[in-house]
């Protein structure tokens, strides 16, 4: 190249703002940012929320202890699992909008600027799976301890009634919490991996339900075998409070939903990288 | 500074772009020119590393894309108008950019300001019209206030008064030393913006030059006379850097390096009588169909002549 003309660039070229690098707390900051800039995200959290609280404590209203036979109720063994009743349906809403988080920038083209502005690419995933994560969890937790605290009063004096104090009480809840939060991160990923929002939707159903209704067609030795790996059930031991037969304990539980996870977070970063966006 | 080194991108059976090789130079316009399909938006997707080379490399300022820190300030792109979320509104959607590179919302309100958005950015963006759409790509583009500016098609969508708008700020953009690439597949909005010229066709270059020498090539700036005494003029108006041919036998001369005020005045002065004098302004447009006649992806059933000069 001539001098000239690199001359010609030092000089005339506009000013360079060195202090204006992209780094991992920006990238944050900007999916933060992106995340509560949406109508979708309100909407999906708050219906995530009531899902969980009212199935909550519809159920706890319901319940009638087993053998009573002339209420329409719940059979729930413990009062835990009247409070969280609802994951079922919560979980659907967070890991909805874990998908439309990340396949709504491929479905709108707004991938092409957040590309553009990090080029690298996975901090972007990484941030995503980060803020709605810890978006999922929170929500997950606040409404599996509201759900209970508002249930025990329907529940009081039956004979599944439990405080809050009570042993693995608040680790369940809690729980509950952990594991919507990792369904978030599951959106999150399935919708970065597939680049499509019914398309992640569809797997995202059939990972964590669909999945646990094929065993039902093996043999039942591989099905029983099987079964307690499944991403719905390992997740389902995260936030039980006594461990059936047949189920991972809550830690071994929580091992094996998060490897679930990782295995699909690392599937999204290796098309996020490979791929053409 | 754009350096582009035999990129080649083929998806699948097809080849988009085929051994491209050029440079695009800071403190100039330099437009991008070819038909549709012609691989002018898939190179401008590789230059910022959205889809990756099948072989060869395209650097920006001496790196890829993806290997300068603050990359928004390297390179800023309008590429496809639509590269937003139609929920978000245009302040949003600029602040969301500006966080990844810690911009502050000082420069997000500059950049409203200057693409004329004021008013809506509160709004969502998927209301907006195209023109507002492309305002909001190119404030996006300049959030960083960055040393090359890449825009496809920009002035697709807009009116009069915004097309007026672009042409002002590529010009402006280039004078202030920065690099301005700009694809078009309009030969005549390009002739009022750029210096430079890169021409493709079917992914590969056909030309790389400047307006001027396009225009020269495609015949320049010349002058039909019509006279009674062709030899006579041809021997009146000969100079240095003044070309003129003609039919021998025939009335009529083509006249280049004149305007036609010098040559009505020229036969006035000696008493000759002119019948016809036209500026003939060639057709870029035509130049340009020519020039990429066989490498058109699209053609339409429609029989169309290359008419040699439209006066402009």
């Amino acid at each position: 190249m001539s001098t000239t003309l690199t001359q010609a660039t030092a000089t005339s070229a506009p000013t360079r703002n060195a202090a204006h690098k992209v780094t991992f707390r920006r990238v944050l900051r900007s999916e933060w940012a992106k995340t509560w800039t949406l109508r979708s995200t309100w909407i999906t959290l708050t219906v995530g929320l009531v899902l969980l609280v009212l199935f909550g404590l519809l159920s706890a209203a319901n319940y009638a202890p087993a053998g009573t036979g002339h209420r329409h109720g719940s059979d729930a063994s413990d009062a835990v699992a009247v409070a969280l009743g609802g994951t079922d349906f919560a979980q659907l809403a967070l890991g909805v909008l874990g998908v439309l988080i990340a396949a709504g920038e491929y479905s709108t083209g707004m991938i092409r600027s957040t590309l553009a502005a990090v080029p690298t690419r996975l901090p972007m995933l990484w941030s995503k799976a980060l803020t709605f994560g810890a978006v999922a969890l929170v929500v997950g937790s606040v409404g599996a301890v509201v759900s209970f605290l508002g249930g025990s009063g329907f529940l009081h004096g039956d004979a599944i009634s439990l405080g809050i104090g009570s042993s693995g009480v608040l680790r369940s809840l809690l729980g509950a919490g952990v594991y919507l939060g990792l369904v978030g991160v599951l959106g999150v990923a399935l919708g970065t991996l597939l680049r499509s929002i019914a398309g992640g939707i569809g797997a995202l159903v059939a990972v964590l339900m669909l999945l646990g209704l094929l065993t039902d067609l093996l043999p039942t030795r591989w099905g029983n075998d099987i079964s307690p790996y499944l991403p719905g059930n390992a997740g389902g031991s995260v936030f039980a409070l006594h461990q059936a037969s047949n189920t991972l304990s809550p830690a071994g539980g929580l091992a094996v939903f998060a490897g679930w996870v990782v295995l699909a977070l690392a599937g999204a970063a290796w098309r996020l990288k490979k791929s053409d966006a | 500074m754009i350096e582009i080194h035999q990129l080649v991108k083929r998806y699948g059976e097809k080849t988009a772009v085929d051994g491209l090789e050029f440079t695009v130079k800071p403190g100039v316009v330099t437009g991008f020119l070819g038909p549709n399909g012609a691989g002018k938006s898939t190179t401008m997707r590789m230059i910022l590393g959205l889809d990756a080379p099948t072989s060869g490399s395209v650097t920006v300022n001496g790196r890829r894309y993806a290997q300068h820190a603050a990359p928004l300030q390297e390179v800023g792109a309008l590429l496809e108008a639509k590269s937003i979320h139609p929920g978000r509104s245009a302040f949003n959607h600029l602040n969301a950019l500006a966080l990844t590179h810690g911009i502050g919302r000082t420069r997000v309100q500059e950049v409203i300001e200057m693409t004329g958005l004021a008013q809506v950015a509160r709004k969502r963006a998927g209301a907006f019209s195209l023109g507002m759409g492309q305002r909001l790509g190119i404030a996006a583009a300049l959030l960083g206030d960055p040393e090359t500016v890449i825009l496809d098609e920009p002035v697709n969508g807009l009116d009069p008064e915004g097309v007026l708008w672009i042409r002002n700020l590529l010009t402006g953009l280039a004078a202030q030393g920065r690099t301005v690439f700009v694809s078009s597949h309009l030969m005549s909005e390009m002739a009022l913006t750029a210096t430079n010229l890169i021409v493709v066709g079917r992914g590969r270059l056909l030309a790389d030059t400047t307006i001027e020498q396009f225009i020269q090539a495609a015949g320049g700036h010349s002058v039909k006379v019509t006279t009674a005494d062709a030899p006579r003029l041809r021997a009146l108006l000969a100079a240095s850097g003044v070309e003129i041919t003609g039919v021998s036998g025939s009335e009529e001369l083509t006249v280049t390096g004149l305007t036609a005020r010098q040559i009505g005045a020229a036969a006035h002065k000696h008493g000759l009588p002119i019948y016809e004098l036209t500026p003939q302004a060639v057709s870029l447009e035509s130049a340009f169909m020519a020039m990429t006649e066989g490498a058109v992806e699209y053609h339409g059933t429609t029989t169309h002549q290359h008419a040699g000069s439209v006066a402009a």
